[in-house]
């Protein structure tokens, strides 16, 4: 009961139309034991917040790589706090500038992967950092 | 999880039982959705919830949707969201994917066609995993269909990939199964017919765009033609990506209650809830033989039946009347 899989979110808000990185992550954490519900292409923060409450998921990550970054990640982060789930990790990656990182640590997000990052490196992020089981 | 009933734990327990279930009923569809983790993850709050919601349960019409891989379930699952809340009725969907059996991990993929309804609160999807229960559905997943319908959705999907095995729990969980199939199967439709005719409620040949559609569906209807009295399933044709024979699919989902499929003693429901009761008992034995005191007397037991000196038999009935003898104790 304790060694339940960790459920994670990957969503991909935001306008561009590649998901070949983030279906990489979503089938490597699979591998890694995560449930990963993967939600598609062009996720409004709307539709980001919704999928996170209903399935109810330890983890968001936010993969991004249009540069809408700014607005969609503390956009998001602020929809998943509205509904109460100030507990959920929230990360985002994707080719996001160091120079943007603090803005967006200060919006909620707890960790971001720059392009170089490891699948098994995000998996011992996520289950060192994920919120305690209940 | 061996905390003798009634203790400090128990209580706890109960209190975010009831916690839970009070702000699910009322609407609000966080705690819905740690309800359904609960259950999922067979948690002691979800027992407490279980015994608060079953009473409750028993009106939404769980509609089963199931067949191979690309067929077009989830786009029909999703036209058939379309059409509910179009009526202004409320549904939820599960869908059930497979698990890795070696990492326990898994791929949960069909909201990717649900975005529509993000800000609809009368439409909760929750994907699940299998988690290394064979049959194609989660052991979980009747429990939590219970808790969808407590808290008021008039009809709750379950989607699954057709798998063969999938099919015969899909219609054991669901009271109307929709067993989908894609045109221009040739031989293939041979060989799914044995399983289509146990499980099948409705059949539905969908891309009905496509060439072959109507004759795939013709060669059905004749191969599920009834037998021995019986009428064998309705055959509709659908075009999922259009929303073409949606709604005619859905009105012949609707006349099922009509035709008895949710009767209380009606046999699928009668079935259903045989399979609840031995589930629940079966799982209580295993737990009250890990329990402390029957954890030696059991392992005592395997020591002996190893050596020979007892038969599984005569084990099994020793055990058994310890577990009776304590189960009178506890409920003292
Ligand atoms: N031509 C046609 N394609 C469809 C129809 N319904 C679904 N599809 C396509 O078939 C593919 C598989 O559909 P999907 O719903 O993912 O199938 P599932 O694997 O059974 O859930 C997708 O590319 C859909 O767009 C239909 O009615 N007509």
């Amino acid at each position: 009961m304790t060694d339940r899989p960790i459920k994670v979110l990957i969503a991909k808000p935001g306008l561009d139309g590649h998901d070949r990185g983030a279906k990489v992550l979503a089938r490597g954490l699979r591998d890694e034991g995560f449930e990963v519900v993967y939600t598609g292409l062009r996720q409004t923060p709307e539709m980001v917040a919704t999928a996170a409450l209903q399935e109810d998921v330890d983890i968001v990550g936010l993969s991004i790589l249009s540069g809408a970054h700014m607005t969609l990640v503390p956009r998001i982060c602020q929809l998943l706090k509205a509904e109460g789930l100030s507990d959920v990790l929230v990360t985002a990656g994707g080719i996001i500038p160091d120079d943007d990182v603090p803005a967006l640590k200060a919006a909620g997000v707890s960790a971001v992967f720059g392009p170089g990052t490891t699948i098994a490196e995000v998996a011992t992020y996520f289950r060192a950092n994920a919120r305690p089981r209940e | 999880m061996s905390s003798p009933a009634g203790g400090p734990a128990e209580t706890r327990w109960t209190a975010r039982a009831t916690e839970l279930c009070g702000a699910a009923l009322s609407g609000d569809r966080r705690s819905l959705a740690k309800l359904l983790t609960a259950v999922e993850n067979r948690t002691p709050v979800a027992e407490a919830a279980l015994r608060r919601l079953y009473p409750l349960s028993g009106r939404a019409h769980l509609v089963g949707i199931t067949g191979p891989p690309g067929a077009g379930k989830s786009t029909l699952v999703a036209a058939l969201v379309g059409e509910l809340r179009s009526a202004g009725r409320t549904v939820a969907v599960v869908a059930v994917d497979p698990s890795s059996p070696i990492t326990g991990g898994a791929i949960l993929g069909d909201r990717v066609r649900m975005q529509a309804y993000a800000g609809d609160r009368d439409v909760f999807i929750r994907s699940m995993a299998a988690r290394g229960h064979a049959g194609g559905l989660a052991s979980t997943t009747g429990a939590a269909c219970s808790v969808l319908d407590a808290v008021g959705f008039e009809i709750v999907m379950i989607e699954t990939v057709g798998t063969g095995q999938s099919e015969v729990e899909v219609a054991a969980a669901a009271d109307t199964t929709v067993v989908l199939e894609a045109p221009e199967m040739g031989d293939e439709v041979q060989a799914i017919k044995a399983g289509l005719l146990e499980v099948a409620d409705l059949v539905v040949v969908n891309k009905g765009d496509r060439p072959g559609a109507q004759r795939t569906a013709s060669q059905l209807r004749a191969m599920l033609a009834g037998r021995r009295g019986q009428p064998g399933p309705a055959v509709l044709i659908t075009t999922a990506a259009t929303g073409a024979g949606v709604p005619e699919l859905l009105a012949a989902i609707d006349a099922r209650r009509a035709q008895g499929a949710l009767d209380d003693d009606g046999a699928t429901r009668l079935a259903r809830a045989e399979a609840e009761v031995r589930g629940a008992l079966a799982d209580r034995i295993g737990r009250s033989l890990e329990d402390a005191a029957m954890a030696v007397a059991s392992e005592a037991a395997v020591r002996a039946v190893a050596a020979h000196e007892v038969d599984p038999y005569t084990a099994a009935d020793e055990l058994l009347a310890g577990l009776i003898g304590s189960g009178r104790k506890d409920s003292k």
